[in-house]
């Protein structure tokens, strides 16, 4: 049985008493120990700032040129806290509760309560590094509702709040950098961990601008290398945003665990032609005062404008009067879904509902609209042509974010011992569904407040053996690497990496997307390896690996995209249930609703690597609710 | 929407590394959709060379919503293209005309050495902001975030000097490759909030030394920075910092 070390006691209590058990690291033998941090988003930014404050020699690593660029940068919307400023009825209880229900019920108690715990610190340390977030008149932090919640907790700054966020964390990791405690490595990518005698002791990265293959070691290794949701091709995520760090990982041991749960937004720029290389979020705040309609009738090609009120269905205001346009992301998706193949979609395709801000116009006028959702019109209007202040949005569900991820216990360990993951790489906190503004809390919770204690927990308990990058594994996994890159060069075949993972996203988009079956499900898992086997033997991939080549470097993503894709898939056939963003057509109630199955599903699937085209095994982790009594979500 | 159809030429600067020298190839694009972005139209480039066995163009690009900075290309001399107060990953196709040819080339500065194609090296911002461009806490053992009351006035001009992305057009645009409206937009952002007040001297003197050390020219006042910056950081940055500087000095 897997233990996922959660602390005993009442749910208030088990952090502090956590905290206190744990052992802890002399300030002055801090320093003996080196920790490597994959990843500069909110989370891995925000770790090795404060691991290497505390003393501990961090050694961080990215991809992009810069720390500052990790695709933290792009989240819009805001930050949640349990600050209660507005005296609203918000208190961590409710954060979490909020977080567990939201997610429907299939994430950890004792990890969701920590979170809320520690949120009110986050936008504290925040403030002190002088992330400029929105304030009233009074001098005072301004806060809105976001996603769902019927309480006032979103901190923001304007529509930049992940860039902000993490523009502090990355001046905090610059000032360490500075002062000679971090090793900085842009432009590198890990490509193997390093596990010796049991234990994660390193990472091998390619120098991505000379192609050189190195050996780092350590006595930990935290990945904090963000989500997978491009392993469908077209999502809101950045283009370099990938599952390899996670994916190697996984070969080496790291269990990973409920990789279906996919976070389908409901509100981005509708998808516009073949060559489409990514898809735009269009902040959920939107949502706040935007309604989303379309026709009544079916194939209604009538401007939007020319539409009469009595014409249009508000539908998410017909369906759930009490939470109308601001429903969980899941539940609006799956709306939009509906209206669309009931042939009342709109747009070019069919395949776009609408977002008026009419009405808030009338009523707030164009200033106020354009003070807090200025530059998402601007960027709406960029890209889809069209003035957002007369004609309504047109927007369209759209990949967004991945709750699923590697397992981690209550100290965010994987199943590698010394193997840390934080931020949106691990399965965590958000069960089947995640909560707007929640992804950055989490982040930001994990590398500022939970790690600097848990990790300390582990290296004030471990012996640790002497281990040099000369030692048997280090060698064994700089093979793997090099002969990896070798194969993709030598096979100089017909089809580029794009194309391989366009076919890839349009299986998991129809077939493991926004609603899923058995049928679907089974026929992706023939279709996967057989995409999988073509790469193998038709990928072009030019050049060498002695220099900065782009093509090299996706298509060693794209490969592991190629074998995760199956373990998602995989994990949505054997969960017979629906739950969250995971809704199998087969389990659904007469309003077509999710139709959650805790009798048999209340748990946290696992998978275990088995080997090349091996069939992964199952394991489970039960989840146990203590506080929250277990009921059907509505919205209504 | 009105979208349609154009055809293009691009004249890309090729260039294998630092060290041989680089030249333009030209890339007739036939059909490209006016709702493409310009980062699509040299995918669709690089797919086409890809499938003769050819080198792609080597691009830096990540978000392709315009908030990471991480693109960037002269576009007909112009930073991020001829649209206004957009990077290149925002420019859409709908912005050239039927028949143009489109010149495409890296930034160029002396702090910027070029990496490959339209790729360079811009690791001296980092330096910078290494240097000063922070406030000195640690984590934990902070105040409660509303026990500093920051004016709404105050809270938005840093708000608009902090949006900066570091992407670089400031200095490829000036024609002495100067980093002010970089380095003052940081200086600016914290000097307007009362949590940068203790070390503004201190940051302003150390961030402007890091500046002039690693290579970036003066400001003479082209205020070609200021019209090119896809987030319009304002050039009464530049003053501001330049009064942060003068204080320094006393
Ligand atoms: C458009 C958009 C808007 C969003 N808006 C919000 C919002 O308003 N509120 C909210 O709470 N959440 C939002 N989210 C979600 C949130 O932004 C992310 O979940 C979160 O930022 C992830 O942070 P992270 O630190 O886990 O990873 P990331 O920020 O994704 O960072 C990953 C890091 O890992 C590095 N990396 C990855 N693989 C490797 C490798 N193999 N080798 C070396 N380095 C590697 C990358 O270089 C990068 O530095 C949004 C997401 C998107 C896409
Ligand atoms: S790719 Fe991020 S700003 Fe252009």
């Amino acid at each position: 049985m897997i233990d996922a070390k959660i602390p005993s006691g009442p749910i208030a209590e088990k952090w502090s008493t956590h905290k206190f058990e744990s052992k802890l690291v002399n300030p002055a033998n801090r320093r003996k120990f080196t920790v490597i941090v994959v990843g500069t988003g909110l989370a891995g930014s925000s770790a090795s700032a404060t691991l290497a404050e505390m003393g501990y020699k961090v050694k961080t690593f990215c991809f992009q040129d810069s720390p500052r660029r990790a695709h933290s940068i792009a989240a819009q919307g805001g930050i949640n806290a349990a600050k209660n400023y507005r005296n609203d009825g918000d208190s961590v209880y409710r954060l979490f509760y909020d977080t567990i229900k939201g997610g429907d019920y299939r994430a950890r108690e004792a990890n969701v309560h920590r979170l809320a715990e520690v949120s009110v610190n986050i936008i504290d340390q925040c403030v002190a590094q002088g992330v400029p977030f929105a304030r009233e008149y009074g001098g005072m932090l301004d806060n809105r509702s976001f996603g769902g919640a019927q309480v006032s907790r979103t901190f923001y700054a304007r529509g930049q709040t992940g860039q902000q966020l993490l523009l502090g964390a990355y001046s905090a990791l610059e000032r360490q950098i500075g002062a000679g405690t971090i090793e900085m490595h842009p432009r590198t990518e890990m490509l193997d961990l390093v596990v010796v005698n049991g234990k994660a002791r390193g990472i091998i990265t390619r120098n991505l601008v000379t192609g050189k293959i190195e050996r780092h070691v350590a006595d930990a290794v935290l990945l904090a290398t963000g989500g997978y949701g491009n392993a469908f091709f077209l999502s809101t995520n950045a283009k370099g945003c990938n599952v390899t760090a996670s994916w190697r990982a996984h070969k080496k041991g790291a269990w990973m665990a409920n990789p279906c749960f996919t976070q389908i937004h409901p509100t981005c720029i509708p998808v516009h032609g073949d060559i489409q290389s990514k898809l735009t979020l269009m902040s959920e705040g939107l949502r706040n005062d935007g309604r989303v309609w379309v026709p009544k009738a079916i194939g209604d090609k009538r401007k939007p404008n020319d539409i009469p009120e009595s014409e249009r269905d508000y539908y998410l205001e017909r369906r759930y009067p009490s939470f109308g346009n601001l429903v969980p992301r899941d539940v609006a998706s799956r709306a939009a879904k509906a209206v669309c193949d009931e042939g009342r979609g709109v747009g070019e395709s069919g395949l776009a509902v609408y977002l008026d801000f009419a009405d808030a116009i009338k009523r707030l006028g164009k200033e106020k609209i354009a003070e807090k959702y200025g530059n998402l019109f601007d960027m709406y209007r960029q890209i889809a042509g069209e003035n957002p202040y007369e004609v309504p949005m047109r927007i369209f569900p759209a990949v967004h974010y991945t709750m699923g991820g590697l397992w981690v216990d209550y100290n965010l360990m994987s199943t590698v011992p010394g193997l840390f993951v934080l931020g949106e790489a691990n399965f965590s906190d958000h069960g089947a569904n995640r909560l707007g503004a929640s992804a950055l809390m989490q982040g930001l919770a994990d590398g500022y407040f939970v790690i600097p204690y848990t990790l300390g927990g582990y290296i004030g308990g471990t012996v640790f053996d002497a281990v040099t990058t000369d030692h048997p594994a280090f060698a064994e996994a700089e093979a793997n690497v090099r002969s990896m890159t070798d194969k993709l060069l030598s096979i100089k075949g017909k089809r580029t990496v794009d194309s391989f993972h366009k076919e890839l996203g349009k299986i998991l988009w129809n077939n493991c997307g926004m609603a899923r079956n058995k049928q679907g499900l089974t026929e992706s898992l023939q279709r996967i390896p057989e995409l999988r086997a073509e790469f193998w033997e038709n990928v072009i991939v030019t050049g060498s690996g002695d220099e900065l080549n782009q093509t090299l470097e996706k298509a060693g993503r794209v490969a592991d995209f190629l074998e995760f894709a199956e373990v998602m898939v995989n994990d949505a056939l054997t969960r017979e249930e629906s739950c969250g963003g995971h809704f199998r057509e087969e389990h659904q109630t007469e309003e077509n609703e999710a139709k959650r199955d805790d009798e048999n599903f209340s748990h946290v699937a696992m998978w275990e690597y088995n080997g090349p085209d091996k069939k992964e095994t199952l394991h489970k982790e039960q989840l146990v609710f203590e506080n929250v009594k277990l009921t059907q979500r509505s919205y209504k | 929407m009105g979208s349609s159809t154009i055809n293009v030429t691009l004249k890309v600067w090729r260039q294998k590394n630092a060290e041989t020298k680089g030249e333009f190839e030209t890339y007739p694009i036939n059909n490209v959709s006016t709702d493409m972005s310009f980062l699509e139209a040299l995918d669709t480039v690089n797919e086409q060379l890809l499938q003769q066995g050819k080198e792609p163009i080597a691009f830096d690009h990540d978000c392709r919503e315009g908030i990471c900075g991480m693109c960037g290309a002269m576009v007909d001399g112009i930073a991020h293209g001829p649209d206004k107060a957009v990077t290149l990953c925002q420019t859409h196709m709908r912005s050239f005309h039927n028949g143009d040819t489109i010149v495409v080339e890296p930034w160029r500065a002396k702090a910027f050495p070029i990496i490959k194609d339209l790729v360079t090296d811009r690791s001296a911002f980092d330096k910078i902001i290494a240097s000063g461009g922070y406030v000195s806490v640690s984590t934990g053992g902070v105040p409660d975030a509303n026990a500093i009351l920051i004016p709404k006035k105050d809270a938005d001009l840093a708000m608009d000097a902090a949006a900066c992305i570091g992407c670089g057009a400031c200095v490829a645009s000036c024609p002495n490759a100067s980093a002010m409206l970089f380095v003052s937009a940081k200086i600016s952002h914290l000097s307007h909030l009362p949590q940068g007040q203790v070390e503004r001297k201190e940051r302003a003197k150390r961030m402007i030394q890091t500046m002039d050390d690693l290579g970036f020219g003066n400001c003479s006042n082209h205020r070609e920075c200021e019209a090119v910056c896809p987030k319009e950081i304002k050039l009464e940055n530049i003053a501001t910092m330049n009064r942060e500087f003068a204080s320094s000095l006393f």
